[in-house]
């Protein structure tokens, strides 16, 4: 089956939740909304005529300013029975920007999840173990997010760990050799 | 009295400083006696903030980053940007410039490799593997240093084919090296392929089955080892893997043992592509015609030539002008499994969200199922056989 | 003019002073052998892994030893808090003197020793089981994790593969009649071969494993293997203190060997087939003899641990007890049988 009529297909049985099929460099993403997410992608994963067995990436995108909702998940399906390949959009806003998990559909989108919350502050629910995965557990904030500047001068409200550190060479200092 | 006998587990941290932890991993063990009970991977010690950095630059200058991931494969990550930006513009490079960078992924292949034999060799105790390997990779080594000057971190495809052409001096060396490693890689097989304690370390350790092993969202070959033949270079062909023959070995049991041999086996076949490469290398241009369009100009034009110098000043400050909008998803076969590059484009000259799709983070993330309930040896090589390159994981 | 002196102090006097000279000797010439033993170690694994090892201090590097003894010398000696300060202070004491002890007892050439005991074997068993508390006193004061697991480690092994061993040179016991060092060699020199390594193979191959075991060197080294626990049991210790445990692993080491060139390969005398055929070879001093087949035997060491990956740690115990032991008694139930019968 195209990746096209997988995506018409899935428009006509979820029909108020596929808003868009976009189609570009011969990849189809299919544009959903997040409220029956896992059933979707349960229906992606089981069903023997697509059987997406593997769930290659798992990422999200922040569109401040360019589009609302703000934030897109997006899942990239690949089926190494079939040999198609599906990307699957969903759209989470700023207020609740929280969508259900899949871990228990692919364990491999147990950590994927993780930097998703990390770098961008969406909730799983149903996620085991959501907490920060690539920066250090007490940090603050949500760095991939648009509105997160890429260097910082926060001074004192810089992360502890750093001050710490600074304060730290500032007292070896005295036992260098001038 | 039953309190003073209570016992409960020993928590062990093989910290971010530890000889066998191929970088800086963190992993909290708690061990009953010898057995692992659980096991928690600590990741972000050589975050970077690539994907960040990206954002920021145009896609010219995101790709020095881009060699810094996979630190030990560079020229594989290169590419596997090259080629995402490549489909994502529209863009054909020429036949000549494929060849090249097929040759120089294959190399890099097997320099990952070896390191791999190497380490994962010495972390079970056969030390004299760790020095043959590199006597081997220093080799290779020198072969990129002949070719674009630097040895690790090479910046050489670029978007459209490659930096520089190939001297006739390299190939020759290059094929120098493909007839000579064959055996050496006999050389390591003697050292550790039959030897009885190799095999009872390595046999029976880390099984995973293939339906678990791609519900994990393994690649490469930590997954062909449990027999599943996904290779991105066969399922989705790039560069001159089409015009090549090589087989893609697989394994069965799926442990340690099993992904053992078909790293072995990838060497030989490398080396096979190598030579075709070499043998079947068009002559013509190394860069796409439209190149201005995306990439910098030669230098000589720049100084001489009006038009080049433009492209080269748009080039440096918005980069290229003519990204089309639209967002694709491209993926290479780097040496650890399959590196993925998403990339959202606005129609500005920079990314505006490229995200990095790393095996060794799906494989990491894969370690508490591999080790509880085995002894705390088999964690090293459950490490070892999963390749793991913290650059990569942590970005 | 030794007769002289000797009447002129008294004997008893006399033998307390030839004991001292030897102990000296022994001591020193051991003590010599130890430090370049690791200078040799490393050039032999170097060349053996397509390097050159150490070629900078001195000329090729010989005087390496020297430069690291005074480093050790000189260093920090560091104690980790929480440690158990008295034991953490006398347990690589412990484990040097053991092994150093079991020197006193070995033959180095005819009428050579410090110590002819009638139970010098035993005595040499006895002390490498003191050193075991070396280890296990290592493990437990230096309040790590990871040193106490090497010493938990360490411990068991060298207690499941002494019973191995000992079990083993009972067959050469058996055969010699005696368990003094000086006899067993010259028991050997009643068969053509001169080494009771070839009636009792069984007992040398069950010996020679042993005796990596023993010294936890590769493929038993997992107690203080580098990749996975940094150095074991002493992980912690610095300076002197370090130096110490690694003078006892390298004394360990030699004294295994002596015991098996003694009790297999004919001591400080050559196979009288051989002797017979090229009646030079007699005036051969036993001293070298005995040496070249020690050296021999280090290099073994040294060979084994270049080439071979280091066992996993039920797999080594499972060695040690499920077919080391049963084929040593079998061999002590074979010996005691033709002995009986011849």
């Amino acid at each position: 089956m195209t990746p096209h009529s997988i995506a018409e297909q899935i428009r006509d049985k979820f029909p108020e939740d596929v808003l868009e099929i976009v189609e570009f460099r011969s990849q189809v993403a299919i544009v959903i909304k997040k409220e029956r997410l896992k059933e979707i992608m349960s229906l992606l994963h089981m069903h023997s005529d697509y059987s997406f067995d593997y769930l290659v990436d798992l990422c999200g995108v922040d569109y401040m300013n360019k589009k609302s909702p703000r934030f897109e998940v997006v899942y990239h399906l690949f089926s190494i029975k079939h040999r198609h390949f599906l990307r699957v959009r969903v759209q989470v806003d700023e207020d609740n920007p929280t969508v259900g998990t899949v871990t228990d559909i692919w364990k491999g989108a147990d950590w994927h999840e993780r930097e998703c919350f990390d770098m961008y502050g969406i909730r799983f629910e149903g996620h085991p173990d959501l907490r920060r995965i690539l920066m250090p557990e007490d940090w603050e904030g949500h760095p991939l997010r648009k509105d997160y500047p890429l260097k910082s001068d926060l001074g004192d409200l810089e992360w502890k760990g750093y001050r710490d550190l600074i304060e730290f060479s500032e007292k070896a200092r005295q036992y260098e050799v001038r | 009295m039953k309190d003073a006998l209570r016992h409960r587990e020993l928590t062990l941290n093989m910290g971010p400083q530890h000889p066998a932890t191929h970088g800086v991993l963190r992993l909290v063990l708690e061990i009953d006696g010898e057995t692992v009970v659980k096991c928690t991977p600590y990741v972000g010690y050589l975050h970077r903030g690539t994907e960040k950095l990206c954002e920021h630059r145009t896609y010219l200058s995101a790709l020095p980053l881009m060699d810094r991931l996979d630190y030990i494969s560079s020229m594989a990550n290169d590419v596997g940007y090259c080629v995402a930006v490549e489909r994502l513009f529209g863009i054909e490079p020429p036949q000549r410039a494929k060849f090249i960078r097929s040759m120089v992924c294959e190399m890099t292949r097997i320099s990952s490799h070896i390191l791999w034999l190497g380490t994962h060799a010495l972390d079970i105790g056969a030390m004299t593997v760790f020095l043959y390997a590199f006597r081997e990779r220093e080799w290779i080594m020198d072969l990129f240093e002949m070719l674009c000057g630097a040895r690790l971190t090479v910046s050489y495809p670029r978007i459209g084919g490659v930096r520089n052409d190939v001297s006739q001096e390299f190939l020759d060396s290059l094929y120098d090296f493909c007839e000579e490693f064959p055996s050496r890689i006999e050389e390591y097989e003697t050292l550790i392929d039959q030897n009885r304690i190799w095999l009872q370390r390595t046999k029976g350790i880390g099984v995973i089955s293939a339906e678990e092993a791609v519900n994990w969202g393994f690649t490469g070959p930590t997954l062909r080892g449990s027999g599943v033949d996904y290779d991105v270079r066969k399922y989705f062909p790039y560069d001159a893997y089409d015009q090549v023959e090589f087989d893609v070995p697989v394994g069965k049991e799926g442990d340690v043992y099993a992904r053992y041999r078909c790293r072995m086996e990838e060497l030989r076949q490398s080396v096979r592509i190598i030579k075709q490469c070499i043998e079947k290398l068009p002559k013509g241009p190394i860069m796409a015609p439209d190149a201005p369009k995306f990439t910098l100009p030669p230098k000589d034009k720049v100084l001489k030539d009006m038009e080049a110098m433009i492209h080269h000043f748009v080039m440096l400050t918005k980069g290229p002008i003519t990204a089309p909008v639209g967002e694709i998803y491209s993926s290479v076969e780097v040496p650890k499994g399959e590196l993925g590059f998403y990339i959202v484009s606005d129609g500005s000259g920079r990314p505006y969200r490229l995200r990095l799709r790393s095996p060794s983070f799906v494989h990491v993330s894969a370690l508490p199922r591999l080790c509880v309930g085995s002894l705390v040896a088999d964690v090293i090589a459950n490490i070892g056989t999963i390749d793991v390159v913290l650059g990569e994981c942590d970005r | 003019m030794i007769d002289i002196v000797r009447l002129h102090i008294g004997e008893l006097a006399f033998n307390i002073v030839i004991i001292l000279i030897k102990t000296a000797i022994v001591f020193g010439v051991a003590m010599l052998h130890v430090a370049y033993a690791t200078y040799f170690e490393r050039k032999v694994i170097g060349h053996m892994q397509v390097r050159l090892g150490p070629m900078r201090v001195g000329y090729h590097g010989l005087l390496q030893p020297i430069a690291d003894g005074l480093k050790a010398f000189f260093k920090e000696d560091i104690i980790p808090s929480g440690a158990d300060r008295p034991v953490f202070v006398v347990a690589p004491l412990i484990a040097m003197f053991a092994t150093i002890s079991s020197l006193s007892v070995i033959p180095f050439f005819d009428g050579f020793v410090i110590a002819d005991i009638n139970v010098g074997l035993l005595f040499i068993f006895a002390m490498s089981s003191l050193g075991a508390y070396g280890i296990v006193m290592a493990g437990w004061a230096s309040n790590s994790k990871f040193s106490f697991l090497g010493g938990l480690r360490s411990s068991a092994q060298v207690v499941s593969y002494e019973i191995a061993m000992g079990l083993s040179l009972v067959g050469v016991m058996l055969m010699a009649g005696s368990l003094n060092l000086s006899e067993i060699v010259k028991a050997q020199q009643g068969y053509w071969h001169g080494m009771f390594l070839i009636p009792q193979f069984i007992a040398f191959f069950i010996f020679t494993v042993g005796m990596f075991a023993e010294t936890n060197r590769a493929p038993f080294d997992l107690p203080e293997a580098e990749s996975e626990l940094v150095a074991g049991y002493f992980v912690e210790y610095s300076g002197m203190r370090f130096a110490f445990f690694f003078l006892a692993e390298y004394v360990g080491m030699i004294v295994m060997s002596s015991i098996s060139v003694i009790c297999f390969w004919g001591g400080w005398t050559l196979p009288p087939f051989l002797v017979n055929a090229l009646p030079f070879l007699g005036e051969i001093p036993g001293i070298v003899i005995f040496m070249l087949k020690l050296y021999f035997h280090i290099f073994l060491f040294y060979w084994v641990r270049a080439t071979l990956p280091r066992y996993r740690y039920d797999q080594l115990m499972s060695l040690g007890w499920k077919v080391l032991i049963p084929l040593a008694l079998v061999n002590i139930v074979v010996t005691s049988v033709v002995k009986f019968f011849l």
